[in-house]
């Protein structure tokens, strides 16, 4: 089968690339791309570590067909924040040890930048429904609850709210 | 199935005409949260993916005096986000909200939930609640089949190869009705129903019920609708005995199956407690 030629933009850059039309965005971010950050878990949409934004809404891109793309913008965890300096979410993580092996950890800091944007001040009840389909098999996610709760409250502040 | 090829049309009719045209298999996309799982596995038969959500119409809706016409594409997400539809029909904005997580309800749709006609499917019971209507356009032109007669079995329904649904069309309801959707699961987000429940009442000036649809989910091959169970609650103020006796006529009408998430019996007695708690809850909403 021919391989697809797709015009995209990813985290804000124009990006091309050939794909097979069986090929999910999750495939072609990782293995043309270099885009390793999102990660495979499950392949079935069941654990969200392969999260991104399409046109600014989350999705799992393992659920997403590569060809799909074309014209639409991608947001991946390489968009979030920049080398010199971690975005606010990105530090909490840190700061509250809210990650053991880090494969969830790039879904789930894709997935609170996207809830803060619609909900900047969620209550914990809304980041435990929101973040429900991005699992963890280390933290036991109290600590990431707590991340993103400090996290939604410093982020007004950063922004001179 | 395996993806093979991929066309995005831009209207309905192109996308029935490549369905018709079609050399291999050919099946439309609209989120894909069935699709593309379904084409990773089993077998590796060419799959032509025809993608509906470049057609404008079939991700828009108008709500009006008639009442709610949905293209069938737009995702859960967007949906569950819309207030003024959410005022009318909140049972069926309730079952889209259930679906999966955020991240799947970004891409799955009503259409593709109905469509992909899942026994467990949360958005069908809501939909034979509110008297949905299918809109289908195919080589020959359009036609209109009721929900509840749309699904015809595990997996199944009355879609010919090339036909769409291009239209979910649900009448506004009578002043004094409300409707609620409810569903078992074992945890709280993240799972297929066990049992579901929608259900529509609508109550006279003193809250006499005058009208009232029940449809109930993953309790037998396709979802149902149950005239019986609506039947009970009809010139009641939906006092206990009325409410108990719908719940017998829908256990009565369910034909379950024993898996890994509930027996028969099971099954049985939890779809007519959520009868009777979707009856209460649509009937406060009713009155509200
Ligand atoms: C992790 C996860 C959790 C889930 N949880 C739930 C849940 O809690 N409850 C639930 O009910 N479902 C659940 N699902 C299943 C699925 O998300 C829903 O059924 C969803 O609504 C399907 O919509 P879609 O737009 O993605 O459909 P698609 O995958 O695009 O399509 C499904 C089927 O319908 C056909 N189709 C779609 N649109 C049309 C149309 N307009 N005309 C003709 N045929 C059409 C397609 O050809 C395909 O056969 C879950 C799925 C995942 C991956
Ligand atoms: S890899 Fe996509 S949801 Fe698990
Ligand atoms: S830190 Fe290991 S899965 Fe979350």
């Amino acid at each position: 089968m021919a391989k697809v030629h797709v015009t995209t933009s990813v985290n804000g850059e124009e990006t091309e690339y050939l794909c097979e039309p069986h090929e999910t965005l999750l495939d072609v971010l990782r293995n043309n791309l270099q885009l390793t950050g999102t990660k495979e878990g499950c392949g079935s949409g069941d654990c969200g570590a392969c999260s991104v934004t399409v046109d600014g809404r989350l999705t799992c891109s393992c659920l997403v067909l590569a060809v799909e793309a074309e014209g639409r913008e991608i947001g991946t965890i390489e968009g979030v924040g920049d080398k010199e300096k971690l975005s606010v979410i990105q530090q909490k993580f840190l700061e509250h040890a809210a990650l053991q092996c880090g494969i969830c950890t790039p879904g789930l800091i894709v997935s609170t930048q996207a809830m803060l944007k619609d909900n900047p001040t969620p209550t914990e009840e809304d980041v435990r429904y929101y973040l429900a389909g991005n699992l963890c098999r280390c933290t036991g996610y109290d600590k990431i609850v707590r991340a993103v709760m400090d996290a939604a409250e410093t982020l007004p502040s950063e922004r001179g709210a | 199935m395996a993806v093979a090829d991929y066309k995005a049309p831009s209207t309905v009719s192109e996308a029935v005409s490549l369905l018709a045209s079609a050399q291999m298999k050919a099946k439309v996309m609209a989120g894909g949260t069935d699709l593309i799982i379904q084409s990773k596995s089993q077998t590796a038969e060419p799959l032509l993916v025809v993608d509906l959500k470049r057609i404008e119409t079939m991700k828009d809706y108008q709500l009006t005096d008639e009442g709610l016409s949905l293209g069938p594409a737009m995702c859960c997400a967007e949906f569950t986000a819309l207030e003024d539809v959410k005022a009318v029909y909140p049972g069926l904005t309730e079952a889209a909200y259930l679906i999966g997580s955020t991240q799947v309800q970004g891409r799955a749709s009503v259409g593709g939930n109905l469509c992909n006609s899942s026994p467990a499917a949360d958005t069908i019971p809501a939909l034979i609640a509110n008297g949905a209507q299918c809109v289908i356009e195919g080589p020959d032109g359009d036609r209109t089949v009721p929900v509840e007669d749309f699904v015809t079995g595990v997996g199944k329904n009355c879609l010919a190869a090339n036909e769409i649904l291009k239209r979910i069309v649900i009448p506004r309801p009578a002043p004094g009705t409300a409707d609620a959707y409810l569903r078992f699961i074992p945890r709280t987000e993240m799972d297929i129903a066990v049992a579901g429940a929608g259900v529509s009442v609508t109550l006279d000036a003193d809250g006499t019920c005058t009208a009232a649809r029940v449809g109930i989910g993953a309790v037998a091959p396709t979802a149902m609708l149950v005239p019986a169970a609506a039947a009970a609650l009809v010139g009641t103020k939906l006092d206990d005995t009325a409410l108990e006796a719908a719940a017998k006529a829908a256990s009565e009408a369910s034909n379950p199956i024993t898996d890994r998430r509930g027996t028969v019996e099971f099954r049985r007695h939890v779809v007519g407690v959520l009868v009777k708690r979707a009856a209460k809850i649509a009937q406060s909403r009713a009155q509200g």
